[in-house]
């Protein structure tokens, strides 16, 4: 049933793809279900993160756009505290980097080091997510006082909303780590779940540089 | 070495065994668990096309009753309220919940067929699309039979939808339903552009991808980033009403012009994501009966990506009339204008292929070819639109109504019905009546130009649109009496079309495996497909693999009757992105019921939100959590697999 | 005025009939555009030997066919003539129409409320600015500046033989700008959906002759007629504190601003927004049955005895 040995696929493809021979070739040796970071799954997640960056990118136009139209006075905080901020920032990023040491844990079939990398992970993620908390009670206006605090509101609210969706990814991948679900080659979920950690990350920058920075740059004073 | 992890696919022709074995396979399991949990693509498509169909009728005896009202001057058939939501569910039911889903249906049936490929790229993704749009469509429509349907308008601008104005929850059920039904557009995006791009047969590299997909592929790619904004515009909207927000109120220094900007940041690509796939489908069919090849493949591939992203850059046209200063509005002028050239390229691209070719005339034929006209029509009243002193007379008068009806029927409905004729035999194993369809065809055709070309006058007459009836003496009565026979005529063409469709469905003459001698690979499976579609995966040497030795060439020959069996599960092959290099066997899901439990979680979401019970909604919020943890709790099996090797 | 009030097909402004050649020469390449494709695709279809259905599909052989490439270069090429005519003639157009006059002779500033239009002539003394609704009087030949601005929901303003579009939006000023060529009347409508009554939400513009928008303008910043009769004393006191509730009628204690000022109604021609001809029936009509005239607008029925309106229709009537 074997056509042509294995090993000459790659040729013989490339050769029908030009139109010289019989355009139907023994492939190689084909991975069986996602091996690595190659999977669709890790074309879904990159999906995923094109359009939840839209989402976000779509918060920050909303936020330059009434801000521009604004008169005087608009920022409601014409100088934020960074008091809280900034550091709750660090430990998001440092968060990220336990994230990448976890992977690194599985990728090194060291589930050890994985399990204090996820957990390390969770545990500033949930970190970050209290101190957030705390900054909401301390700002000086509530989510009905203007369209900037309305704003400000929805923007860290659907931020965080994706912090607690990311905590429960890590908590699952945890979860699996420990359940010894993952090896160098079969770890797609991890991949993925870390990828999605940074993203959220990611856009928390554009959230702190939006929302905390730009005021001091002149926007919207 | 070979590792368990990874194996070199057998190679080998069909056999009445192995196609049994796949059979045993791929089939879904019958009864409620099956119907429920299926995830094959084609009882997918159906299901979606089947939907949609329904929807486009319920908009048209929407459309039929306020015809009705405006056949004449100062007639009080419909109160303004009736008129004000039938009009907005009219507009929201045939923009979201018909033209979307209907090329989304197609596309969900035919693209694997297309692609020598055994399913889509994410079987249970495509699964819980068609029911987020199946409960979200019902969300909708709940809210409009009982009294709470839409009342601004498709486009829904504020300050009118805000709650000081609109206090009901008309609006309410709006918003939400949208967000709803946002979820449903961006999986179902997000699944074909990952399909398109790595679920193909062996050799159909990028430039042999069959014209449709492309449409459908530039589509999703859009509607993937455009379809945030106006999910969060409609959330805004509704924490506006409901939690005293400020997004868009201007006494709270909001905006009410971010609506529009973020509605129309979507719904302009929108517009082309429902045109480009139809497009898609006419590319695909006029050729089988000019018994040519598409003339220019190339140029119409490439103009469909280019109109996307010019795409992108000219929704401030629907804006003209909104006070933006003069410099911005002759760049989004201009850019509208440009937008002309690759929507040109299809139409002379389809001239050609008549001229060039030998039409036959059937009726998808006539469909297809006088969508052509349609198309210039719709294309010509949008150019004149966008030049910006004329859109400042034309805009939100019935002209505008005329256009967007020769863009939504001529460019959607028009290829569909065609579409309908083309694949009705790939679906269903049967013919549809091709001397019905004649008088199917004209009905529709004439009454549908009756309807709306009187109507571009009626526009420059000056009639506003959405006004729920009109004073004597403005010269408008025989226009809008036109219309309204027209509309009928039209509906009188649908009704035909449906019964030919059940008529057929009974007793048509039974397709073959190719009854029109058209040349891509779903021609190539027997009619009606079976569950696994291709026996073998095919290797493809060209863009026409049935036609291949009549068109002269090169001579490589597509390999259709041996390829990989495949059949050690449920497997199909991933390819590369560029040039669809076999790289990797996919195995493809079971059946599973967490598509549809997590389809009930979100609906138990929306309405805790929409009637404000939060208990509700936090069940909702568990159920759905608890449906995507098990839809992605990894395999176990992989790791043991691997062990064992 | 003509036979399609609304029609902009025929412009009696300076800024309409800067538009008007652009949208005829727009309208006509896209018929000629039409007829042409339409030609194409008759005699290409034409050319058809074989109609019918599966069988007869496959009896045409396939064959690879011309090339055809050309016809899309060429195609292009020929599109890009009257696409480049019309963004160079668009942006002309734009320059010559967008800008507001520099030195209105009369500025007005113009509100879209639901579902009426409320009218301040603005001037540089207070005691020269006054207020009236749903009719616009401007001198003929002289450029009118608008300033548009929203009370509730987005409305458009729209006189189609004077200018197109412009909407009016809460939370910011928009400008418009009109000059009447001719003496005349011109109906406007509103033009975004704005509820109920998008319908009925018209307004006209009336230009004269300077000396008599002068007179008018002169008549206008009059306070209203005190009371001559019994009957019109009657019906001011009913109209002050029944009708004042919304209506300002200037002079007397009828005083708030939420709907059409009525100081000088009966020179209006209209009632309701464009809806109904001024006479005393429809006044007295309006007056009883706003909400079967026109459902949903803010103006609610009034139970008045048939005394009482017979006073207040005397009273109202002597407002000139």
């Amino acid at each position: 049933m074997i056509d042509a040995a294995v090993g000459q696929g790659d040729r013989a493809m490339d050769d029908a793809l030009q139109g010289r021979s019989s355009v139907l070739a023994q492939p190689r040796d084909l991975p069986v279900g996602p091996i690595g970071r190659s999977g669709l799954g890790l074309w879904g997640v990159g999906t995923l993160i094109a359009t939840e960056a839209a989402l976000f990118a779509y918060l920050l136009f909303a936020y330059y756009y009434t801000g521009a139209a604004a008169p005087q006075g608009w920022l409601l905080e014409p100088h934020p505290t960074l008091r809280l901020a900034l550091p709750n920032t660090i430990i998001l990023l440092v968060s990220s980097g336990f994230a990448w040491y976890g992977e690194t844990g599985v990728l090194r079939q060291r589930r050890y080091r994985a399990l204090v990398g996820f957990g390390l992970t969770f545990v500033l993620g949930t970190l970050f997510a209290v101190i957030q908390g705390f900054e909401w009670q301390q700002r000086p206006f509530s989510l009905g006082d203007s369209s900037y605090a309305s704003l400000y509101y929805i923007t860290t609210g659907l931020h965080i909303a994706h912090v607690l969706i990311g905590l429960l990814v890590l908590a699952a991948i945890f979860l699996w780590t420990a359940l010894d679900y993952f090896s160098p080659r079969r770890r797609l979920s991890v991949s993925a779940g870390v990828i999605y950690w940074h993203f959220v990350d990611i856009i928390w920058l554009f959230i702190f540089t939006t929302y905390y920075i730009t005021p001091y740059l002149g926007f919207g004073r | 070495m070979r590792a368990a992890d990874f194996r070199s696919p057998a190679i080998g022709p069909h056999s009445l065994e192995h196609e049994a074995r796949l059979a045993r396979l791929w089939e879904t399991s019958p009864g409620l668990k099956g119907f429920l949990g299926t995830v094959d693509h084609k009882q997918i498509g159906i299901r979606y096309i089947v939907t949609a169909f329904i929807f486009l009728a319920l908009g048209g005896i929407e459309a039929l009753l306020m015809r009705l009202q405006l056949a004449g001057p100062n007639l009080s058939l419909l109160t303004p309220e009736q008129y004000n939501e039938l009009f907005s569910t009219h507009g929201m039911t045939m923009i979201f919940l018909y033209a979307a889903p209907i090329l989304s249906g197609f596309s969900n049936y035919l693209w694997p067929l297309l692609l020598g490929s055994r399913d889509m790229a994410f079987p249970r993704l495509n699964a819980l699309s068609y029911w987020i749009y199946l409960a979200s469509g019902i969300f909708l429509y709940v809210g409009f039979l009982t009294g709470n349907g839409p009342n601004d308008g498709w486009f829904n601008y504020v300050p009118y939808a805000a709650r000081d104005y609109n206090p009901g929850l008309n609006e309410d059920f709006y918003s939400l339903g949208m967000v709803f039904l946002g979820i449903s557009t961006t999986v179902g995006a997000a699944n074909f552009i990952v399909t398109a791009l790595r679920a193909r047969a062996p050799g159909l590299s990028l430039n042999r991808l069959p014209i449709l997909v492309w449409g459908t592929l530039t589509a999703s790619a859009a509607n993937l980033v455009v379809v945030p904004a106006v999910s969060l515009a409609f959330f805004m909207l509704w924490l506006d009403r409901q939690f005293g927000t400020h997004f868009f109120d201007p006494a709270g220094g909001g905006q009410p012009l971010l609506w529009q900007h973020l509605f129309w940041i979507f719904g302009h690509p929108w517009v082309y994501a429902i045109v480009l796939p139809a497009m898609g489908m006419v590319s695909q069919g006029l050729p089988v009966f000019c018994r040519r090849p598409l003339v220019g493949y190339g140029s119409v591939a490439l103009s469909t990506v280019a109109t996307m992203v010019l795409g992108f850059g000219v929704w401030v046209h629907h804006m003209f009339a909104t006070g933006l200063p003069g410099l911005g509005l002759s760049f989004f002028s201009g850019a509208s204008i440009a937008i002309v050239f690759p929507s040109a390229v299809a139409v002379f691209a389809w001239l050609a292929t008549i001229w060039l070719g030998r039409p036959v005339i059937t009726t998808a034929f006539l469909y297809f070819s006088s969508m052509i006209l349609m198309f210039v029509i719709g294309g010509v009243s949008g150019f004149m639109t966008a030049s910006v002193p004329v859109d400042w007379q034309l805009t939100d008068t019935y002209f505008v109504v005329a256009h967007i009806h020769y863009v939504l029927i001529g460019i959607n409905v028009f290829p569909v019905l065609g579409a309908v004729y083309y694949w009705f035999p790939k679906m269903t194993g049967r013919m549809m009546d091709e001397r019905l369809g004649r008088w199917n065809f004209w009905l529709t055709l004439i009454g549908f130009n009756l309807a709306f070309l009187p109507m571009h006058l009626t526009g420059l007459l000056g009639m506003p649109r959405r006004i729920y009836t009109y004073p004597e003496g403005m010269g408008w009565d025989s226009l809008n009496m036109i219309t309204t026979i027209g509309s009928f005529v039209l509906a009188a063409g649908v009704l035909l079309f449906i019964f030919n469709v059940l008529k057929s469905l009974r007793s048509g003459a039974v397709a073959d495996t190719n009854p029109w001698d058209a040349p891509t690979l779903e021609w190539s499976v027997p009619s009606p497909p079976p569950p696994y579609n291709f026996a073998v995966i095919p290797t493809v040497a060209s863009r026409y693999p049935l036609w291949e030795g009549r068109l002269g060439g090169t001579g490589a020959v597509s390999s259709l009757d041996r390829g990989m069996l495949l059949e050690s599960g449920k497997e199909t092959i991933a390819t590369s992105s560029m040039d669809a290099m076999p790289e990797m066997i996919v195995e493809m899901p079971h059946d599973t019921s967490a598509p549809f439990v997590l389809t009930i979680g979100t609906a138990l979401l929306f309405i805790g939100l929409l009637v404000k019970t939060w208990t509700l909604a936090a069940l909702g919020l568990i159920l759905l959590a608890a449906a995507i943890l098990a839809w992605l709790w990894p395999r176990r099996e992989l790791r043991e697999r691997e062990a064992r090797s | 005025m003509s036979a399609a009030p609304l029609s902009y097909l025929s412009a009696a402004g300076q800024r309409a009939a800067t538009i008007l050649p652009l949208t005829w020469f727009t309208l006509i390449v896209s018929i000629v555009v039409c007829l042409i494709i339409a030609a194409l695709l008759w005699i290409g279809i034409r050319r058809a030997r074989v109609g019918g259905g599966a069988a007869e599909t496959r009896s045409v052989p396939v064959e690879a066919g011309a090339d055809g490439g050309r016809w899309i270069s060429i195609g292009l090429l020929i599109s890009a003539v009257p696409l480049l005519a019309t963004l160079i003639w668009t942006m002309v157009a734009i320059a010559a129409t967008s800008g507001p006059p520099a030195h209105p002779a009369v500025t007005l500033d113009v509100t879209g409320h639901q579902w009426w239009w409320e009218i301040r002539y603005d001037a540089s003394q207070p005691d020269q600015s006054f207020e009236t609704a749903n009719e616009i009087h401007i001198p003929v030949g002289l450029p009118v500046l608008i300033r548009l601005h929203g009370a509730d929901v987005i409305h458009s303003f729209w006189v189609p033989a004077l200018t197109g579009k412009t909407d009016t939006i809460p939370g910011q000023t928009n400008f418009s700008w009109i000059e009447a060529r001719h003496p005349g009347r011109y109906r406007g409508q509103c033009s975004e959906f704005c509820g109920f009554q998008h319908a009925h939400m018209g307004l006209e513009v009336v230009a004269q002759p300077q000396a008599d928008f002068d007179r008018w303008r002169a008549a206008q910043l009059l306070p209203a007629r005190a009371p001559q009769t019994a009957a019109e004393q009657r019906g001011l006191a009913v109209v002050e504190y029944r009708c004042g509730l919304c209506h300002e009628v200037r002079g007397t204690q009828a005083g708030a601003l939420a709907a059409p000022d009525l100081t000088h109604l009966m020179s209006r021609r209209t009632l309701a927004a464009g809806l109904l001809p001024n006479t005393p029936g429809n006044l007295v009509g309006w007056i009883e049955n706003a909400q079967d005239i026109k459902p949903g607008s803010l103006m609610p029925n009034q139970a008045l005895s048939g005394e009482q309106l017979s006073d207040v229709q005397a009273y109202l009537e002597s407002l000139q």
